[in-house]
């Protein structure tokens, strides 16, 4: 996979709203064909901004991106065939029937109506009983399954979702993943937003982060987890001390807050977490403890994290 | 040529009039024989005639414009503004499509409503007066332009408005008056001169002027000055909504 040709390549792609609020500062990123990219960032990060630019739905201020090779200014028609957008909001005309709704997707992307190909994607979201049904009475969940849909209509080769488990319930989350499976198969590369890590550690070969518009971290998924896996314990000492003793070495404490506190850290993924024997140590060294704390690093730390080591 | 693009907003477009047929037909017709009923006959029968036409007659051309006119806008400013007000235009905007094709879609479908109306219009009022039309082939000509370039004007209210307010604003404060006093239903020379005057500046009443002489042979202005004045209009919506999709006006933020 590390070998193959980006399908999607973005140079410096950088987004000044009107307001003069920059969303976008620079983002170089290439996608690779067939892969599933995961972007996480928290709420105003510029993850819609990215995808919108590359989709045709915002202009961009700096840089470029192609599709398969072609620029998405100068060859918006071949670049926009390729893709197929979730957006992140609900929207769905209010006077329409399901059927006609997808219908009129793959028209707009240039595609002559196949009514079977049509019914098969509505069976595979579940959506066949809702065909004659008017979009506006559907529910929220069947809402989101009938923008897949469309997205789908037109046969993409690369499909965008912007968060698309938000506010959706276990089942079609199941629904959603077995299609991105059967997608992923197919060679669709799919690059989803999400705020939630377990999502991105569910079904991502890559994960993004995007904070305050800039990308900071792009990395296969094992790699982001080995990172997410840490945990912390902090022990809270009677009796300040001024360094770490000899014999705790091995552990690679840190203290802090003048001395009455030791910080460890590891690896929760691992069997042996070394706590026990950190604990017999302690006491061998003659130190009293007055409190223990663990803390698993949240993606909130991450992005701290990640943060700090950009400054 | 996305022809498949095209073809899909057509349809819906066309599919949404289905929907509320009895608001975007019905109401036209009755509102129309509603007008023969009050002009024709009731005003009618004190005015004889005007231009040696029979004043029902004289009204009908008037009328057409005013249905096709006000009819072309809202449809067309409608047909736009609601996917930019739902949110639903995202897919317009991200799909491999041109902005002649959004055009030929949306305006394309506006036009053709606005085209279906003035005919039931015409039949309507074949059923309250007798009329005949001199000169076919400038009837239709005018027809034609007149829903395309209005519908086409919708289309530019429609991406201009971001509210159901400004939606109705120019039709309601500019066209209303505007047909009223463009001589739908009297001719000009019935004003005193000083309003004959004021009225030349109205655009409207070279519409109507020349799609009147295309029925009677009578007008107000020039027929010729009429054709001029309608593909003048023309171009400059075409022009405008040119430079709209080019800015990605309202559109693309
Ligand atoms: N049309 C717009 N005009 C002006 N500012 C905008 C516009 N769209 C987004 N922004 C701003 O750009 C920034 C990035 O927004 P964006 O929607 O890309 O974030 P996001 O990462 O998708 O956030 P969320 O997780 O909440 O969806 C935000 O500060 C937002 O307020
Ligand atoms: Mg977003």
């Amino acid at each position: 996979m590390d070998n193959a040709k980006p399908i999607v390549s973005i140079r410096g792609l950088a987004k000044t709203y009107a307001g003069g609020h920059q969303a976008l500062k620079g983002i170089d990123l290439d996608i690779r064909e067939g892969e599933i990219l995961a972007l996480l960032g928290p709420n105003g990060a510029g993850k819609t901004t990215l995808i919108s630019l590359i989709c045709g739905l915002v202009s961009p201020s700096a840089g470029t991106v192609t599709v398969a090779g072609h620029d998405i200014i100068k060859d918006y028609r071949k670049t926009r065939e390729l893709i197929g957008l979730v957006p992140q909001e609900l929207t769905l005309g209010a006077f329409e029937k399901v059927g006609n709704t997808v219908l009129f997707s793959r028209g707009l992307y240039g595609k002559a109506p196949n009514a079977a190909f049509i019914d098969d994607l509505l069976a595979e979201l579940s959506l066949s009983d809702k065909k004659d049904n008017m979009v506006q009475q559907l529910s929220g969940g069947m809402k989101r399954r009938v923008l897949i849909a469309k997205a789908l209509s037109h046969e993409p080769r690369v499909l965008f979702l912007d968060e698309p488990t938000a506010g959706v319930d276990v089942e079609l989350r199941k629904d959603m993943w077995a299609i991105v499976e059967r997608l992923r198969q197919s060679g669709v590369t799919i690059i989803l937003t999400t705020h939630y890590i377990e999502e991105a550690e569910e079904i991502a070969d890559r994960v993004g982060v995007i904070s305050g518009g800039e990308l900071l971290e792009l990395e296969d998924k094992s790699t982001l987890m080995a990172k997410l896996g840490k945990k912390q314990l902090v022990i809270e000492l009677k009796n300040a001390v001024d360094t770490v003793p000899e014999q705790l070495s091995e552990y690679g404490l840190e203290l802090s807050a003048n001395g009455s506190k030791l910080t460890y850290t590891f690896d929760a993924r691992q069997e042996r977490t070394g706590m026990t024997a950190l604990l017999t140590s302690l006491s061998q060294a003659g130190l009293a403890v007055k409190d223990l704390n663990t803390s698993q690093s949240s993606l909130e730390d991450i992005f701290v994290d990640i943060v700090k080591a950009d400054a | 040529m996305n022809t498949e693009a095209v073809k899909a907003i057509y349809r819906a477009e066309m599919r949404r009039t289905r929907n509320t047929l009895l608001q975007s037909i019905a109401t036209p017709v009755i509102s129309t024989a509603l007008y023969f009923v009050v002009f024709g006959s009731a005003i009618g029968s004190r005015i004889q005639s005007v231009n040696d036409v029979p004043y029902g007659a004289f009204i009908v051309p008037g009328l057409m414009m005013l249905s096709i006119l006000t009819q072309s806008i809202s449809n067309a400013s409608f047909g736009i503004f609601f996917p930019k007000f739902t949110g639903t235009i995202y897919e317009v905007m991200s799909a491999p499509i041109s902005f002649l094709e959004i055009l030929l879609g949306y305006v394309g479908a506006a036009a053709t409503k606005s085209m279906i109306l003035g005919v039931l219009i015409l039949i309507t009022a074949t059923f309250f007066v007798d009329l005949r039309i001199a000169h076919p082939f400038w009837m239709l000509s005018f027809f034609l332009l007149t829903c395309i370039s209005f519908s086409l004007f919708g289309f530019i209210i429609g991406l201009w408005a971001d509210n159901f307010e400004k939606l109705q604003l120019i039709p309601s404060l500019v066209i209303t008056p505007l047909v009223f006093l463009g001589g739908s239903f009297y001719s000009i020379d019935m004003l005193p001169e000083f309003w004959q005057k004021v009225s030349l500046f109205n655009p409207v009443l070279y519409l109507i002027s020349g799609f009147r002489w295309s029925f009677f042979e009578v007008s107000d202005v020039s027929m010729g000055f009429s054709l001029a004045m309608i593909l003048l209009f023309l171009l400059t919506c075409i022009v405008v909504v040119g430079v709209m999709f080019r800015t990605g006006y309202k559109l693309k933020p």
